[in-house]
């Protein structure tokens, strides 16, 4: 402490701005951490809102709530809010936190740019929400902006590109620093592969973010053009295709698949061992798998379009590569179990997220092994069996890691115990809400239910049913995580530096609460 | 104590640039929606965030080079400039990526397709699925264009670039042994020589507009080439705009034989933007 008392003068004489100026200028690694989560929580939020309303009128077949363009509107948004506001800067949010205190470093490489790659995020999440009122409403074609639907939509869809655009700026410019200050700014004796999993995970991840975001860039850019310059791209009577902008767009969109689940990976991996009382099972290689599962998912992105019409020996390419991801994936889950194996184990709630992660993640990966066939896939294309299989990965695996490490990592934020009861419920209510939600998806798929339309058969009643059931169920007991994470804030037991008893790392040698500067001077890891 | 300084890693107060930059993204993002859909006011509200873009831009940058002038970045910063415009670039790569894919998958794939199918005999028989092309439908309602020639201005456009790669080299030269007016002259000629690229690029275009029937509209030939030539044509202004600083900085006096990363990045910008162009010389103009 006293150490960053010193540093605080020697930096200089200025009065720190309070108040709201504080989070709009800080260039403080952990303000900025702090306003990537609670900017994720409040998105989750607004876009689970969203989530109900298109449950609530799937309760019952034929029409009750909305208008059909309404009812789409809602799916799209959901999709593009839950991504892009909601999943990834939660883990940027960690990154944030987390990074520097794993390393050892005194903040991140450049805190202004990380000032600017969180204040660009609200701009996006203005822009996307501000275009429900203008006229045609919001962009209604699903997240993925296939052209040519996208082409022919209104006011919104020009914003939703720059929209588009300004997350990525600020996904590049976050990513750019967070390999920098990976690569840079590691503690002296902290070689690569001593590094905790999660930095190693973001490491990757970062490098994704940054190939990929600038592909994405381009194609919404070329739909720009399209939808105002007259170009045509997408448009095969110029000579163009259609099918072009599934190639570019899958081309960002399936590594940014693995930008939602890595550092998952990474958060998982740190807090088994921790609950487990062992060191990681296999460490070199959960590096190995990562760096695979990151470099593969460049070779697999048409098995989202088997349904095209492409040659067959592209799909029978995109079919193979996407099941050999199955690979490096299964050494993960392995050594996670073995991890586990013969441990000294406890179930707190970051435990218990991190076990149901190992699980419904695994079931979602079997189901995405499914839809790699192309011939099943052909058939269960754009069913609700892709809707399960996604929410599978990204609720119960990616979701679920973010309250797993905000319950592993809140004490040392907040110097507080949060209360253990409450996580508990909060953890068996959403394991239980999430799996009513989206077990009978399966079913419905299989059964031939297409995704994103608001009326249905008669016969898919019952499980719809139980799914919007589920809904409600998941969707307000993340009230009661709100609740939880305000009173650790306000009160609670007095937590130890460690926290855990079977945790290690650096993070854990500095106070908790986590003084406002760690590591003005770097420790030594031997 | 002013070692103990330089030993830490420097970070800096807080900062209202980065709010202001975010301003100025959302206002000239409503401004642009506005004047593409012919909304009254549109160009000021576009004009105006462009202006704060500006003066973030002019406020950021300023802080940044009077932080380097002072001796604030010690080795381990100079070395996350490194880092980060590495990776800066390597983004950049990717989003010229995406357009060069588009070029492959049209040239390559999209488009002899077009000429292969019965139903497109049946609908465009006189089509003739080659490139370049302004595609099946354009050229049956009677879109004519010439495509543009390589051993005119991009053959000269070249050679510039290349030039201005080799002087921006010899400008660093200087710069390492402290030949202050080689390290000037060299990049006043890099600028001159970027300069007339883009007078060469702008009366291209003017040409093919004018004259060739080439426009953005003229399929996915004229697409392609325009995207393509004209993100090239936005980078070396950028890379000019960079350079023009690098000049006014070394004029007055900044950087110096070993502290000088600020000239490194924008010259490795420049090589970039240079091989981008060779790409585009080859794949774009000569290759048709």
């Amino acid at each position: 402490m006293s150490d960053a008392a010193h540093a605080h003068d020697a930096h200089g004489h200025h009065a720190q701005p309070t108040g709201i100026m504080r989070w709009l200028t800080t260039t403080n690694h952990k303000d900025i951490g702090s306003l990537y989560l609670w900017f994720s929580f409040f998105m989750l939020f607004v876009a689970g809102s969203m989530a109900l309303l298109i449950r609530s009128e799937l309760f019952e077949p034929g029409m009750q709530l909305m208008r059909p363009d309404f009812f789409n509107e809602l799916t799209t948004m959901h999709g593009l809010l839950m991504i892009f506001t909601v999943i990834m800067p939660a883990f940027t949010g960690f990154a944030n936190w987390q990074v520097p205190l794993m390393i050892g470093a005194p903040d991140m490489a450049f805190p202004r740019m990380n000032n600017w790659s969180f204040w660009l995020l609200p701009v996006a999440a203005i822009m996307l929400l501000g275009s429900f009122w203008l006229p045609g409403g919001a962009v209604a074609g699903g997240w993925t902006m296939y052209p040519p639907l996208f082409i022919q939509g209104g006011v919104s869809y020009d914003l939703t590109i720059l929209s588009v655009h300004i997350m990525g700026l600020s996904s590049i410019m976050g990513s750019i620093n967070i390999i920098t200050t990976i690569l840079n700014m590691r503690a002296p004796g902290l070689a690569l592969m001593k590094m905790p999993m999660f930095v190693w995970t973001w490491l990757i991840t970062a490098y994704l973010l940054i190939a990929t975001m600038p592909v994405l860039a381009g194609a919404v850019t070329m739909l720009l053009t399209d939808r105002n310059f007259g170009t045509h791209f997408f448009n095969a009577a110029g000579g163009g295709d259609p099918v072009m902008f599934q190639h570019i767009f899958w081309f960002f969109g399936h590594p940014e698949v693995y930008i939602l689940i890595l550092p998952a990976f990474g958060i998982i991996s740190q807090i088994i061992p921790t609950f487990s009382r062992k060191p990681l099972f296999g460490y070199a290689s959960m590096v190995y798998a990562t760096a695979s599962i990151a470099i593969l998912s460049f070779t697999v992105w048409a098995h989202h379009m088997f349904a095209v019409g492409m040659p067959v020996a592209a799909q029978l390419f995109f079919m193979f590569s996407t099941m050999l991801i199955a690979v490096p994936t299964g050494v993960k889950v392995f050594n996670w179990v073995a991890t586990m194996w013969k441990g000294s184990m406890t179930f707190e709630t970051p435990m218990l997220f991190a076990i149901a992660f190992v699980c419904l993640f695994t079931i979602g990966g079997f189901s995405g092994l499914v839809l790699a066939l192309a011939p099943v896939d052909i058939q269960l294309q754009d069913t609700y069996y892709v809707v399960a299989h996604f929410h599978y990965v990204l609720v119960s695996g990616a979701l679920f890691s973010i309250f797993a490490g905000i319950y592993y990592w809140l004490p040392k934020w907040t110097g507080h115990m949060y209360n253990e009861a409450l996580g508990k419920t909060h953890f068996w209510l959403s394991v239980i809400g999430m799996n009513t939600i989206f077990f009978p998806m399966h079913f419905l798929g299989l059964a031939g239910m297409p995704r994103r339309i608001p009326d249905y058969a008669l016969q898919f009643t019952g499980f719809n049913q139980i799914a919007t059931v589920g809904a409600f169920i998941f969707g307000f007991s993340q009230l009661l995580f709100l609740v939880l994470v305000l009173k650790t804030i306000k009160s609670g037991a007095k937590a130890t530096d460690q926290v855990w008893e079977g945790a290690e790392g650096l993070e854990w040698t500095v106070p908790s609460p986590a003084p406002y500067h760690t590591f003005e001077t770097a420790p030594v890891v031997k | 104590m002013s070692l103990a300084q330089t030993e830490k890693y420097f970070l800096p107060q807080p900062s209202l640039w980065p709010i202001i930059g975010s301003v100025a993204l959302l206002t000239m993002a409503i401004g642009g929606v506005m004047v593409i859909h012919h909304m009254n006011h549109g160009w000021w509200v576009l004009l105006a965030g462009v202006a704060v873009l500006f003066f973030m831009l002019f406020g950021w940058f300023g802080e940044v080079i009077r932080d380097s002038e002072a001796g604030r970045f010690n080795k381990q910063v100079d070395s996350s400039y490194r880092w980060s415009m590495s990776w800066f670039i390597f983004s950049e790569v990717m989003f010229f990526g995406a357009f060069f894919g588009a070029l492959f998958y049209t040239r390559v794939l999209s488009v002899p397709w077009l000429g292969e199918s019965d139903t497109m005999q049946q609908l465009w028989p006189t089509f003739k699925a080659a490139w370049p092309t302004a595609g099946p439908g354009l050229t049956a309602d009677g879109l004519k264009f010439t495509p543009m020639e390589a051993w005119g201005i991009p053959a000269i456009n070249t050679l510039l670039l290349l030039s201005s790669g080799v002087t921006v080299t010899w400008a660093h030269w200087g710069l390492k042994k402290n030949n202050r007016a080689q390290l000037i002259l060299g990049l006043g000629m890099t600028v001159a020589l970027g300069i007339a690229f883009l007078f060469l690029q702008g009366y291209e275009y003017h040409h093919a507009y004018t004259e060739m029937g080439l426009t953005l509209g003229a399929g996915v030939y004229g697409a392609t080439f325009f995207l393509l030539t004209g993100f090239h044509g936005f980078h070396v202004l950028v890379g000019t705009t960079m350079l023009i600083v690098m000049l006014l900085r070394s004029m007055a006096g900044h950087f110096t034989a070993d502290h000088h990363f600020a000239f490194e990045a924008a010259s490795w910008y420049w090589h970039f933007v240079d091989v981008v162009w060779v790409l585009l010389f080859i794949l774009v103009y000569w290759l048709i």
